[in-house]
């Protein structure tokens, strides 16, 4: 199977049906990108699939070949993606961290689509769970950012 | 990423130190580095020399590198709390080097880094900061001492002539300066000065304690390039997946497809443990797609054979013991007696009696629980995994596994996430499984459970049915208060024995109120789960507080008091209290209950509670309305008295984290068991609060000075009483019960 991650094309020797989170964990050792739930349920999971927050867990990597996969290793790589992990920064989200690869991604994912974000799109697109609490720090980064006070050296 | 060479050339570059004196040790990004401490049996025995002050042994926490920055080993496990940027900013303090210098890590095992009072190393209890701050202090400053002494042999000058800066050690008179780095290979060989000679610094000078100094770990954090055990790897290891009998107690009978299973693909082996199958696999998807098809005959528990484990029973549920808890009697053991509560009752004009209920709930942390076993060909063994407590985990597994535990290494890295998850529960981690299994393979094995085998598993916060009968006296006030707890404790519910004393931990935020009712008797009528139970953040108060400052609001209506008013009377002559419940009040921008209007339309009404959990005061103000018949809760105001703090911006951040969690339980939360199972096996059986659920959050931290306190847990306990308190005032319906989702407000 050929995958296109970070823009590096990967030959995974695995069944077609695997799920893209172990094919990145275990085949190819990115392990930047979390399991949480494996059911599509917590988002710590998340990449972004040609640009769209997609959870890996449930994500086969035949549905994928093809396609360009960015994940968190890459997030910097992209404009917009280190604006938000500067923001990230600036804001001091992060608490364990555990969840916060995915929190990054479905950011970027959400910034690229709507760059100016009220809080009911926030809401709407910012589903990953963070059993730390950091919400009010997350909302308060992508709000900074749709403002445009951050940028990538913050 | 264990088996690599350490740099030779880097090694000689550092001057002819003796180098049986050196240890070697591996940081976090997989490399070997230098380090320039003492043997740890050396500084054992050192130790045991001076019990007066624990955690003395400069080199075996600090390693200075000749770049200048400076590697600590905290006592304490960073899990998001903050607290391994807290012991930068508190040992760089007293050894004067910037905390945004430090590259901490979670020490190994040993007694060198017990530096607890009570001679213990656990990360728990809010204790770390308040713990750990005299000692580490105590250690930075000895750290600099001992550069000022090598200082002055570097520079041959006496050392009363040299001071420091920031990183270096100064000699004013000559404007010369050395950097730490060149000094630390002669300083750490140094003897450790005496404890007691020390002086420390003057708080009025602090320049990082008590600032919002900036994590240390957040860049890291935020691209994903941390390794929690989940993500460790070493080489030649494989992978493996359990899959548990569905009721604790049950042992595996037999495999119906045992040999198909080995056949699949990838599938290296299939093993039989206590309680549990396992399958080992290349690569983890295998082993767990081969765990989960396999078909098991369970068997069930011999009647008192396993008297080391909890059995299970077949026909469990929640909902009958909840029932149970409510109408059971028996002895009712006194935690805490004031005056007559008899002739209180007796005497009061009004009694008022109500039974409160508190749930199961799960820790849910986001990082399932996993573990990394490997046998060296010397016969050591190091395990990689999520822990609060390295020196319990390896003192169990030298039990379990007939080793020495001085040829046991636990690596301990980052936690994602913990709540009181990783503590010691048996049958509770996946450790035992991955030694056991990297035993019978001869190879590494990294286990890791899916999140439907963590819920099985994990230990839950206790259930309770508290029994409250109150005495008013005929201006409304309650004079008199009798509480009767059907619960165990977390402590007591780890094992299978009970303590000779009453754990303090089933009854805390029921006992050592302040609020002064003069005629009173707290009491727990001991029941025995069979569920195993375990410590969730902000432990007996994450529901204690709840059952009691609800039930006072139920008693400020009786009474026809402002729970507000009531509260301010009842802690008249508590200064501290009065101060704080005032504080919030004033966040909240004045004392409001409602139910009003808001902006919006909604109708709206405010809650308060307090509580006063590891040593630290909080008061908390909710503001909530109805949604289609669902709790929406807007605002919370928080004002928390930590007596001082070390970081204001984590402390912040720490008291954001326990509202979410609050929230969750108080909304949301409840493990269900049917038949003996838990019914939820996963976050869609079990919802925990989501971004959308999050209300704005205020805090107003008040330092009284008072003798520190925790900050990781004491803010939860007050946020569940507030919401609900608020929720049957806005409603005029009275709620005992958690979770909220349990109840219909539509009608
Ligand atoms: S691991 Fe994919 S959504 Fe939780
Ligand atoms: S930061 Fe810990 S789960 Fe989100």
């Amino acid at each position: 199977m050929e995958l296109n991650i970070n823009g590096i094309q990967h030959h995974v020797d695995v069944e077609p049906d695997t799920p893209l989170l172990w094919a990145l964990r275990d085949d190819l050792a990115m392990t930047g990108t979390k399991y949480g739930c494996g059911l599509a349920q917590c988002g710590a999971c998340t990449v972004l699939v040609d640009g769209q927050a997609v959870r890996s867990c449930v994500t086969p990597v035949e549905k994928v070949a093809g396609a360009s996969i960015t994940t968190i290793e890459a997030i910097e790589q992209d404009d917009l993606g280190k604006r938000v992990v500067a923001a990230w920064v600036k804001h001091q989200v992060p608490q364990c961290g555990y969840c916060q690869s995915g929190q990054v991604m479905a950011a970027t994912s959400l910034l690229r689509q709507v760059p100016h974000p009220t809080d009911a799109d926030i809401d709407a697109a910012m589903v990953n769970l963070c059993r730390c609490g950091t919400y009010n720090a997350i909302r308060a980064a992508i709000h900074d950012l749709a403002s445009g006070s951050t940028d990538g050296g913050a | 990423m264990v088996n690599g060479l350490f740099d030779d050339a880097s090694l000689m570059q550092q001057g002819p130190v003796n180098l049986s004196r050196r240890r070697f040790m591996l940081t976090s990004a997989g490399a070997f580095v230098l380090g320039f401490g003492l043997p740890a049996r050396q500084a054992r025995a050192q130790a045991a020399q001076g019990p007066k002050y624990r955690g003395t042994q400069v080199p075996a926490f600090l390693e200075i590198r000749p770049d200048n920055t400076v590697r600590l080993q905290s006592p304490f496990i960073e899990g998001g709390q903050g607290t391994f940027t807290a012991m930068a900013q508190i040992v760089g303090e007293e050894l004067d080097a910037d905390p945004s210098t430090f590259l901490v890590e979670n020490a190994p095992a040993g007694d060198e880094y017990a530096v607890m009072d009570s001679g213990m190393r656990i990360t728990g209890g809010s204790m770390s900061v308040r713990n750990g701050y005299p000692a580490m202090r105590r250690l930075g400053a000895l750290g600099r001492e001992m550069l000022l002494q090598a200082g002055a042999q570097h520079l041959g000058v006496p050392v009363s002539e040299l001071t420091t800066q920031p990183g270096q050690v100064v000699h004013v008179a000559s404007g010369r300066t050395v950097k730490y780095g060149e000094l630390a290979h002669v300083a750490m060989d140094l003897p450790v000065p005496d404890p007691a000679s020390v002086k420390l610094r003057d708080p009025s000078q602090f320049r990082w304690i008590g600032k919002s100094v900036k994590r240390l770990d957040i860049y890291e954090k935020s691209t994903g390039k941390v390794d929690y055990a989940i993500d460790v790897r070493v080489d030649g290891m494989l992978h493996a997946a359990v899959q548990h009998a569905p009721r604790l107690g049950m042992t595996v009978g037999s495999i119906r497809n045992e040999e198909q299973v080995r056949q699949m693909k990838g599938v290296h082996s299939v093993h039989r443990l206590p309680g549990a199958v396992a399958v080992v696999a290349e690569r983890w998807w295998h082993a767990r797609r081969g765990v989960e098809a396999l078909l098991v005959n369970w068997v069930e528990a011999e009647p008192g054979v396993a008297s080391d484990i909890r059995v299970m029973p077949a026909d469990f549920s929640t909902e009958e013991f909840r029932k149970h808890l409510a109408t059971v009697s028996g002895k009712e053991e006194n935690a805490e007696t004031k005056g007559d509560v008899t002739r209180g009752l007796k005497n009061a004009h009004t009694v008022v009696e109500a039974t409160y209920f508190s749930q199961y709930v799960n820790h849910g942390q986001l990082e399932p629980p996993s573990a990394l076993a490997r046998y060296n060909p010397d016969g050591t063994l190091d395990v990689w995994l999520p822990n609060q407590a390295p020196d319990m985990f390896r003192a169990d597994m030298a039990r379990r596994t007939g080793m020495d535990a001085e040829k046991i290494t636990i690596h301990s890295p980052l936690l994602g996430g913990f709540f009181g998850r990783h503590f010691l529960y048996d049958h509770g981690s996946p450790y035992p499984q991955a030694i056991a299994l990297a035993k019978a393979t001869g190879r590494p094995i990294k286990l890791i459970w899916t999140r439907e085998e963590e819920f099985l598993r994990d230990a839950l916060r206790p259930m309770a049915a508290v029994r409250f009968r109150a005495g008013l006296d005929t201006t409304g006030c309650p004079v008199a208060l009798d509480v009767v707890s059907a619960t165990e404790g977390a402590t007591e519910g780890l094992g299978t024995k009970r303590g000779k004393d009453l754990d303090p931990t089933a009854l805390e935020g029921l006992t050592n109120k302040a609020y002064d009712i003069p005629d009173r008797r707290i009491a727990q009528l001991f029941v025995r789960n069979p569920a195993t139970l375990g410590y969730w953040r902000s432990v007996g108060n994450s529901m204690n507080d709840f059952l009691y400052e609800t039930f006072l609001d139920e008693l400020a209506d009786k009474g026809r008091q402002d729970p507000y008013e009531l509260r301010l009377h009842l802690l008249r002559d508590n200064r501290r209290l009065t101060t704080l419940l005032k504080a919030v009040a004033d966040l909240s921008g004045g004392w409001k209950r409602g139910p009003f209007t808001a902006a919006d339309g909604s109708r709206r009404a405010r809650g308060i509670g307090m509580a006063s959990p590891f040593g630290s005061e909080a008061a908390a103000i909710a503001e909530v309305s109805l949604e289609n018949g669902r709790v929406r809760v807007h605002e919370v105001w928080e004002a928390i008295d930590p007596g001082k703090v070390v970081n204001p911006a984590i402390v912040e951040a720490q008291v954001n984290g326990a509202i979410a969690l609050g929230l969750s339980q108080v909304l949301l939360e409840e493990t269900v068991y049917e038949n003996g199972m838990p019914r939820a096996r996963n976050y869609d059986g079990y919802p925990i609060l989501a971004l959308n659920q999050m209300p704005r959050v205020h805090v107003k931290i008040v330092e009284s000075g008072e003798k520190m306190g925790g900050v990781g847990e004491p803010p939860l306990p007050a946020i569940p009483p507030a919401v609900v308190n608020a929720v049957s005032t806005l409603t005029g319906r009275r709620i005992r019960s958690m979770p909220l989702s349990r109840h219909d407000f539509a009608s």
